[in-house]
């Protein structure tokens, strides 16, 4: 899986209120979670973001509740792809469980601007910031979550054990 | 090998048929119970269904609790409930709870026996760690995970490796869970225990009250753990005892235990803590908070909405007046709470002192409803996350405190000390 975009950059433990605040949590519709998508730290994101737009952040992103609206409202808007330097453990799990990629990368925040544009590589796990022609490696994903990927979620992954 | 295991992994690995563990092995388990609450579970039934989900693995332990937005806020919220509620009469779910009977989950299961010492729990509120308390292991997870579950009853889990915490000295007056796990947070961080067990120890846990226990493990994840636990001792079977309908096991940490990392507290040290805007980890000794004042303050939550929360903040209330132009809202945990609370006149000095009183609900918690603030407003909240907009407008601020530090500030308008309030 490869994923070409415009980066947004986002600081240190953007919590998952600021993903998506809880006030909207009456719904589960993605499409309305997606239009209040990093609302609480930009109020204009939803609206700015293009398909296929990747979110560049530093560290502990996605902390705070367990709510999965958090990726479904990110997936929704139209981004490919986060990347952290740290994901908070159930919003990492979530992602994975419900298909939004996510990479942990110790470098690439620290060496690319919002803007920027970028390629990556899930298979790989390389990023490839086009804009500078510099590259970097993400974090290994785990072996049994590549698998998660690769049978499309939990869910796929649990109906395939049952056969 | 087999002696040298932490009460988080000697749970696991037995729950998953395994003499040993060790941090990093991957595992599936059965869950004892997988809960859920009225905001996550739509999605997780969505999933449920979309997988051909037609019975629950076992109605007994799949638990749902509508706590977040009940009373039922507005329309979404009570068609929100309305798809629970149908789900948990479709499954026959014996642990559901409808307005009137519910209270908040993390307050509730306990008190009523549904999570023991020894179980793995799953909850899709990050708040599930609470029942670490008991000597269980218990993580919060997504929607989808919660849908599996309720699928085929298993869980995967990496094992943790686990940080101990060691508490010695005497406590100070005022002092209680609340101030020991946010200056635990202060001093490790946000992420400072990220995908690791927090586990709690030392003469003063032993002291501690159940309702400070569970305050304790309740905030495991503000510091990203995934678990907090607490070995079950004299204190956790005299709570548990009269409430278990169904056997459950002790287990506690080897003496050869290996830990990542050990950080021991000299709590006659620790004053009572405030953790200021907008991370839990921004905490300050009451006697450095300096002059805040505030508008609102929430007495309540799955922090600290138990009986014991309340007596305090009634005994700092008693003969006192709330603020001028200041709303201090108590929220009872669970009905029990707000029956015994009432049976102990404890309403009697909170109406009295002008507070309003709710029925359970997480309501102001986490921005829900009944009592939000307005932009540039600012609440003491005995709460676990003082987040951007948490309660409100993104411009408001919330200050997370004791139950004695949060009736205190609401007497005297600003953030202050107990102290100040109860001169006798």
């Amino acid at each position: 899986m490869k994923f070409k975009g415009k980066v947004w950059k986002f600081g240190s433990n953007i919590d998952t209120d600021g993903i998506i605040p809880a006030r909207y949590l009456n719904s589960s519709d993605p499409k309305e979670l997606s239009s209040h998508c990093m609302e609480e730290i930009d109020p204009q994101f939803a609206k700015k973001v293009k398909k296929g737009d990747i979110i560049v952040a530093n560290r502990n992103f996605g902390c705070g509740s367990s709510r999965e609206h958090a990726p479904i409202a990110i997936k929704a808007a139209g981004l490919s792809c986060v990347i952290a330097k740290s994901f908070a453990r159930i919003f990492y799990r979530n992602c994975f469980n419900m298909g939004l990629p996510i990479l942990e990368s110790s470098t690439i925040y620290d060496e690319v601007e919002e803007g920027d544009e970028i390629e990556v590589d899930l298979k790989k796990g390389t990023i490839f910031n086009v804009t500078r022609g510099t590259e970097f490696h993400a974090q290994p994903i785990p072996p049994f979550m590549q698998e998660l990927v690769q049978d499309g979620g939990l869910m796929k992954h649990v109906a395939k054990q049952r056969r | 090998m087999k002696n040298k295991m932490t009460i988080t992994e000697k749970i696991l690995a037995h729950r998953a048929g395994l003499d040993h563990v060790e941090p990093g092995r991957l595992i599936k388990v059965k869950v004892d119970i997988a809960l859920g609450n009225d905001v996550t579970s739509p999605i997780a039934i969505q999933e449920f269904r979309k997988a051909g989900g037609k019975k629950v693995f076992d109605k007994n332990k799949v638990v749902i609790i509508p706590d977040h937005f009940t009373p039922n806020k507005d329309i979404k919220s009570a068609e929100q409930c309305k798809m629970v509620r149908d789900f948990a009469m479709e499954q026959d779910l014996v642990h559901y709870y409808e307005v009137g009977r519910m209270g908040i989950e993390h307050v509730l299961l306990p008190e009523q026996g549904i999570v023991l010492p020894g179980d793995v729990i799953i909850g899709a509120d990050s708040h599930t760690c609470t029942y670490g308390a008991l000597g269980a292991f218990a993580t919060g997870v997504g929607s989808t995970d919660l849908a599996a579950a309720m699928i085929n009853g298993e869980a995967w889990f990496k094992i943790p490796s686990t940080i101990k915490f060691v508490y010695y000295g005497k406590l100070n007056p005022w002092v209680d869970g609340k101030d020991l796990i946010l200056f635990t947070i202060g001093d490790i961080g946000v992420e400072g225990a990220l995908y690791q067990a927090m586990e709690f120890t030392g003469e003063v846990i032993q002291q501690l009250s159940m309702a400070s226990r569970f305050t304790m493990a309740n905030m495991a994840i503000e510091a990203g753990g995934k678990n907090g636990i607490i070995a079950p001792d004299k204190t956790t079977k005299d709570y548990v005892e009269k409430r278990a309908k169904r056997p459950f096991r002790l287990y506690e940490s080897d003496e050869k235990a290996e830990y990542s990392l050990v950080k021991e507290y000299d709590v006659s040290k620790i004053e009572p803590q405030v953790a200021f805007p907008h991370l839990p980890e921004n905490t300050r000794p009451i006697s450095e908070v300096g002059d805040v004042a505030i508008d609102q303050v929430v007495i309540g939550s799955c922090t600290n909405g138990r009986i014991e929360d309340l007596r305090v903040a009634a005994y700092v209330l008693k003969g006192n007046k709330v603020a001028p132009y200041l709303r201090l809202l108590v929220i009872p945990g669970t009905q029990e709470v707000y029956l015994q609370a009432m049976k102990e006149g404890l309403f009697d000095i909170f109406i009295e002192a002008g507070a309003a009183i709710s029925t359970p609900t997480c309501g102001p918690c986490l921005g829900g409803h009944m009592g939000i603030l307005a932009a540039g407003e600012r609440a003491v909240a005995t709460t676990n996350r003082n987040f951007v907009g948490r309660m409100g407008h993104p411009e408001s601020e919330v200050y997370l405190s004791n139950p004695a530090v949060a009736a205190a500030s609401a007497v005297l308008g600003k953030i202050g000390s107990p102290e100040v309030v109860c001169k006798n």
